[in-house]
This record gives C-alpha cells, sequence and structure tokens, in this order.
C-alpha cells in the first residue's frame, strides 16, 4: 500500500527521523495559514501518489504566504499528468506546505526487501535527486548497500558504513546514523516494503534532513497496522481495483478489449499472454482466487464487464478447490442479473467439469464454448473484433 | 521412485480444524496419502473428522512419527507453524497458507536455515507423486504416473499443464509447486537438482513467472548441471512494470524480472522454451518423443 508524502513524513517525524517543518492543506486559505505559521520560504508540493511531480508543475518554491496561497490554487486546480500517472492525470486533492531548505547536497537512501537473499537491503547514494535505476544501470559502483540481519535488524556499524561511505563526516555522519538507525525502526516495526528518502539532503547550515519521502507497506501485513492502513487513499486508485478489492479479488485494469476472467494469477497471466498471442490485447488482469463462491463470480463479472472497454469476456478456468458446477452457478446468475450483452467464452477444466458444461448449455444463454485455452482465445480474440 | 514424497511420508496436518485444513486432510487421505492426524493449539485429544488432533507438533512427532507437516495455518500464524515444525524436526513442511507477511517469512526462512527441514511454499499448492502421495489442494485426478517432473510457482498453471500432459498420456514423476511469494522455502534450483538426480524423471517442465530472479538461477543451473531435457514455460510476457500481478512475487521492478529475460536465459541455457502455454504439453511431447 501506498501513502502520501505527507503521511510518511508524519511517519518520519514520529520515529525521530529529521523532516524540513511543514503541513498539509487542502484549500489555497489553508496553505496560506501554514506559510504564516511557518515564516520565510516555503515550498508547496502536490499530493499524489506519483513520482515526477516537479517537472509536471506540481511542486513550487513562494517566498511569502500570498504567494504560497496562489501557488496551492494553481495546484489544487490541476490534473496532475506525470510519467507515473494515468495518461488523463490525477486529481490533486492536497498540497503539503514546508520550509524552503537550502541544499548544500543531494543524496539517495532506501531500504526494500532483497529477495535474492530473503533479508531487507539498505541502499544509498551520492548521486541523489536521481532515479535509482538510473544510477544502478549507470555506475552500480555508485550505489552502497548493508543488508538488515532477518532477525536482529541493522547494526549501528552498517549504519556507520553507510554514512562514511556517503562522504559525511563529523557531526553529519553522526546525523545520518540516527536518520538511518530511525528509519530502519520505522521500516522494520511498520512492515514496510520500501522506504525511499530521495533526496535525502545536507543543508548549507549543516543539518541532514529528508527533503522527500516515499513509504510503501506489506498489504498482508496491514491487519497488524491498523493506523497504517487507516491512511489508505482510494481517490488514488482506479475505482475498479477499489470495487474488485472489496470482495477480495485481484483485479488489475489494462487497455485491451478482452475481459479475462481466470482462477489463480500464473494462470490468469498465461490467460493474458495467450490472448495477446492470438493478436488481442487483454483488457484486464483477474484472479477470482482459488475458492471463489458464486457471489465472488457475479461481482468479478459485473466489474470486469463494467469496463466500457470490454468487447468480450473470456473466462478460462481450471477447476481444483473452484468446483466448475459452482463457477457456471456463478456466470449465469451474473449474465441474468446483469442483463449482460457481452459475448462470452467459457473455457472450463477440472472437478465436476461435466456438470458445468450442462448447467452452462440448459442455461439456453448464448455462450460460447472453448476446448481449450488456445482455441478460447481464438474465439474471445474474434468476438472482441465483431 | 519419485522425489520428496512417497508412499512413506507421514502427514500431520496443521490448522486440520480449520475448513480448507479438514477438506484438504480428507482428500489427500482418499488418495492414499499417510495422514497420520492434526494440530490446532486448543484443540488436543479431540478428534476431527476421523483424524485425532494434538495439541502440538512435537506430539504428532512423538506418538505418531509425522515426518512431513502440510500447513493450512491462517497467515497471521503461519510462520510460528513453520518454525514449530521445524523445532519438532519435521523434513519436509509445504505450507499452503496464502498472505503470510514478509517479514514474517524473512524471520522463518532465516530460523530455517540452521535446521535440516525443507520448505516448500509458502503460497504454493504443494506436492503429489501420482499413485503414492498427494500433499497439497491440487486436484487428484489430473495426474498420472509417469516419467515428467513438474516444478512451478503458480497453481493453477500447474494443473493447466498437468493436464495437458496426461491428456497426452504422459504421466508424471512428481510435481512440486513452489509457490508465488517473494520469500520461500525451496527454489527452482533445488527440485532441478532433485529431479536431475531422480532415476525415474526422464525430462523436466519448469513454469516460471515474471519477478525476481529465481528463473535466470535456474538456466545458470539447467547450464552447468542438468543431464535431462527441461522444457520451460514463463507467464506474464504481457505484464505491465511496476503491477503485481496478483502473486506478492510477480511484479516487474526497475525493468528487472521480466518474462523477456528469463526466457533468453533459460533458452540460452539449452531449454526447449514454449511461447504459447496451450503448447507446453505438445512441446513436452515432442521433446521426449512421444
Amino acid at each position: 500500500m501506498k501513502i502520501h508524502e505527507y503521511q510518511a513524513k508524519a511517519l518520519l517525524r514520529e520515529f525521530g527521523v529529521p523532516v524540513p517543518n511543514g503541513d498539509v492543506a487542502t484549500t489555497p486559505a489553508e496553505a496560506k495559514a501554514v506559510a504564516t505559521r511557518l515564516g520565510g520560504r516555503v515550498v508547496v508540493k502536490a499530493q499524489v501518489h506519483a513520482g515526477g511531480r516537479g517537472k509536471a508543475g506540481g511542486i513550487k518554491l513562494a517566498a511569502d504566504p500570498e504567494a504560497a496561497e496562489r501557488a496551492a490554487r494553481q495546484i489544487l486546480d490541476m490534473r496532475l499528468k506525470t510519467p507515473q500517472t494515468p495518461p488523463e492525470g490525477i486529481q490533486v486533492r492536497s498540497v503539503l506546505v514546508e520550509e524552503a531548505s537550502a541544499v548544500e547536497r543531494e543524496l539517495y537512501l532506501s531500504i526494500t526487501l532483497d529477495r535474492a537473499r530473503a533479508t531487507h537491503v539498505i541502499m544509498a547514494s551520492e548521486a541523489g535527486g536521481m532515479d535509482i535505476e538510473e544510477i544502478a544501470a549507470r555506475s552500480p559502483e555508485k550505489i552502497i548497500r548493508e543488508w538488515a540481519h532477518p532477525a536482529l535488524g541493522v547494526q549501528d556499524y552498517q549504519a556507520r558504513h553507510l554514512a562514511y561511505g556517503l562522504g559525511l563526516a563529523g557531526e553529519q555522519s553522526k546525523q545520518a546514523v540516527g536518520l538511518i538507525r530511525s528509519l530502519c525502526a520505522l521500516y522494520l516495526a511498520r512492515d514496510g516494503s520500501l522506504a525511499e528518502i530521495n533526496p535525502l539532503v545536507v543543508t548549507k547550515d549543516g543539518r541532514v534532513l529528508a527533503l522527500d519521502a516515499k513509504l510503501n507497506f506489506d498489504d498482508n501485513a496491514l491487519w497488524r497496522h491498523k493506523g497504517i492502513a487507516a491512511l489508505r487513499d482510494v481517490n488514488e486508485e482506479d475505482p475498479l481495483d477499489v470495487e474488485a478489492s472489496k470482495y477480495n479479488l485481484n483485479y488489475i485494469k489494462l487497455d485491451g478489449h478482452v475481459g479475462c476472467m481466470v482462477n489463480g494469477a500464473g494462470l490468469a497471466m498465461a490467460t493474458m499472454d495467450i490472448v495477446k498471442l492470438a493478436g488481442g490485447e487483454p483488457a484486464n488482469f483477474l484472479d477470482v482466487g482459488g475458492g471463489a463462491s458464486p457471489e465472488q463470480i457475479e461481482n468479478a463479472f459485473r466489474i470486469l464487464s463494467s469496463d466500457p472497454r470490454v468487447r468480450a469476456v473470456f473466462i478460462n478456468v481450471f477447476g481444483g478447490i473452484l468446483r466448475c458446477d459452482r463457477l457456471a452457478a456463478g456466470v449465469i446468475a451474473a449474465i441474468r442479473e446483469l442483463g449482460l450483452r457481452l459475448p462470452v467464452v467459457v473455457r472450463m477444466e477440472g472437478t465436476n467439469v461435466e456438470l458445468g458444461r450442462q448447467m452452462l448449455a440448459e442455461s439456453g444463454l448464448p455462450l460460447t464454448n472453448a476446448d481449450d485455452m488456445g482455441d478460447g482465445a481464438t474465439k474471445a480474440v474474434a468476438l472482441a473484433r465483431g | 521412485m519419485s522425489i520428496l514424497v512417497d508412499r512413506s511420508t507421514r502427514v500431520v496436518v496443521q490448522g486440520i480444524t480449520g475448513r480448507e485444513g479438514a477438506f484438504h486432510a480428507a482428500r489427500c487421505k482418499e488418495y492414499g496419502t499417510v495422514v497420520v492426524g492434526g494440530v490446532t493449539p486448543g484443540k488436543g485429544g479431540t478428534t476431527h473428522d476421523g483424524f485425532p488432533v494434538w495439541n502440538t507438533v512435537a506430539e504428532a512427532v512423538a506418538s505418531e512419527r509425522a515426518n512431513c507437516a502440510l500447513i493450512f495455518v491462517p497467515p497471521p500464524a503461519a510462520a510460528d507453524a513453520i518454525m514449530e515444525a521445524a523445532a519438532a524436526a519435521i523434513s519436509l513442511i509445504v505450507c499452503i497458507t496464502e498472505g503470510i507477511p514478509i517479514g514474517d517469512m524473512v524471520r522463518a526462512r532465516h530460523y530455517l536455515a540452521g535446521t535440516p527441514s525443507r520448505l516448500i511454499g509458502p503460497n504454493c499448492p504443494g506436492v503429489i507423486t501420482p499413485g503414492q502421495a498427494k500433499i497439497g489442494i491440487m486436484p487428484a485426478h489430473i495426474h498420472r504416473p509417469g516419467p515428467v517432473g513438474v516444478v512451478s510457482r503458480s497453481g493453477t498453471l500447474t494443473y493447466e499443464v498437468v493436464g495437458q500432459l496426461t491428456g497426452r498420456g504422459i504421466g508424471q514423476s512428481t510435481c512440486v509447486g513452489i509457490g508465488g511469494d517473494p520469500v520461500y522455502g525451496t527454489s527452482f534450483v533445488d527440485v532441478l537438482r532433485l529431479f536431475n538426480d531422480d532415476p525415474d524423471t526422464r525430462a523436466i517442465m519448469m513454469i516460471g513467472e515474471i519477478g525476481g530472479t529465481a528463473e535466470e538461477d535456474a538456466a545458470a543451473f539447467v547450464k552447468s548441471q542438468v543431464k535431462k531435457p527441461v522444457v520451460a514455460f514463463i507467464c506474464g510476457q504481457t505484464a505491465p512494470p511496476g503491477r503485481r500481478m496478483g502473486h506478492a512475487g510477480a511484479i516487474i521492478a526497475g525493468g528487472k524480472g521480466t518474462a523477456a529475460e528469463k526466457m533468453k536465459a533459460l533458452e540460452d541455457a539449452g531449454a526447449t522454451l514454449v511461447k504459447s502455454p496451450a503448447d507446453m504439453g505438445a512441446t513436452m511431447a515432442k521433446v521426449i518423443g512421444r
């Protein structure tokens, strides 16, 4: 799960990571009030779950409270378009107003899972402000890494290695060690999946600060962090994704015309692949899970068919836990309930398949039967073309 | 012969009094697997659907010589269940549970590193040696004993390939689902090594997916060690970067872990690559001359 920068900075403060003073605002007047309280120059930053805000005009410097008010008005009125947002952009609903920092150096710091080592890795680089993937590709030697012990976490000497590796000395290295330890403590205590400080800055007056902050959390651990779960902003997610998550369906909207409904993530990905091989484009990834009930199937159907781009639906199910008769019952109920007019291709295999096929045949609904995955994909793509 | 599980495997089901645990314990027993009973803390001394229930795995080992644990414990307690099984000297731990926090798995895997126990999964369909033992949730009837070893990160896609093989009269030595999580117990390389050494496995079917580098590691092992034909399919060729495709492990991050990279690595290692998931069985048939 992703959260906003202002929420991330509040968590950083709670764990003792230094961040610039500031506060969130949802109106230009609020932004002016925050700027007045802070005094001096401020930065007004669009709060959206996407990077690349600066280049898109979502971050503005303001010399006084009136300028902050104007900047906030401009930003709150815009649909922010960055390489990480949908093409139509996203509506900015709040801004972070914080004191402007005089920056001496820009560094990079992050923590995430290293799958190969099965533990968390802390990465630091002197090339801050840049995309870490770009640094890794261009000059991998500029990234220094330390791995958290799976049970014991991060030790002081590791934080020192990172601080010295960043070229920090004296008082600044001490500040950096404290900051790294605090960030690791936050990441581990709240089941983070990514903590990225880019840039981590040294200010002209010698302070080490987290100027930006991106925190992501492990969805599977949110049950034990109610406070983190409450930070979710559904405005930042695709409405169909949000609807699907209510029913424990794994749905991701894509851009094609063939709606796919599959049980199991691997088979769902393979189904997208075969639709593409058959000359079509999948409209979505949708995994209804191993033990889907007829109600869940119905909801899945409703969600994927409410995507206006979908011109045909391809159901591909290999029933193990999910029995084919239950699937058939769900499909029939969904089509009747929704009065669905889209062509539907059904390929099913596995437990109780004969019963399921018989139910579909006797339903009198205009369904197309497929013998196998390849046959189903070909038929669905042809129907989507109309 | 086969790998990992056979007629001598004695299974204790952790979480046997839950809906899934009870259902699948019965299906495994029906298949002929020796299921000695189950564990649910607080329900020791009772029976559930005819299975004896213990409070601890250690008791199941002491009274019934259980050597394999099949775990259906819900996510909050699943990592603990894995460590309990290892502490009781269970040699094979199969964890079906989906949705275990990554931080918990990091600790559990570290714990296992100091023990002789092997973990399969989590978030996997389990292991089956057709005709001998089914330890997992896969539909039994699609499997047949035979010469092809199957290893996969996915559940239903494994059933798909097994269905295609059996449909062509090609049976399986053992099928292993290693699971779709980013931190897991047994890797492709571990299973490939076992299949390579198993005299009854003539060829290996490997199903990978986007995310991580486990398939690249497998490719290096295939190139240097594996003497048997390997047929491979990688799903997620059309997955967009940065979106998690259902499995916690299936995500293309930072341009790494794409299907194209994995397919190239395996092809360079001498494996036969299948482009369409509809052709997995047919390709294996060709490779082994059926």
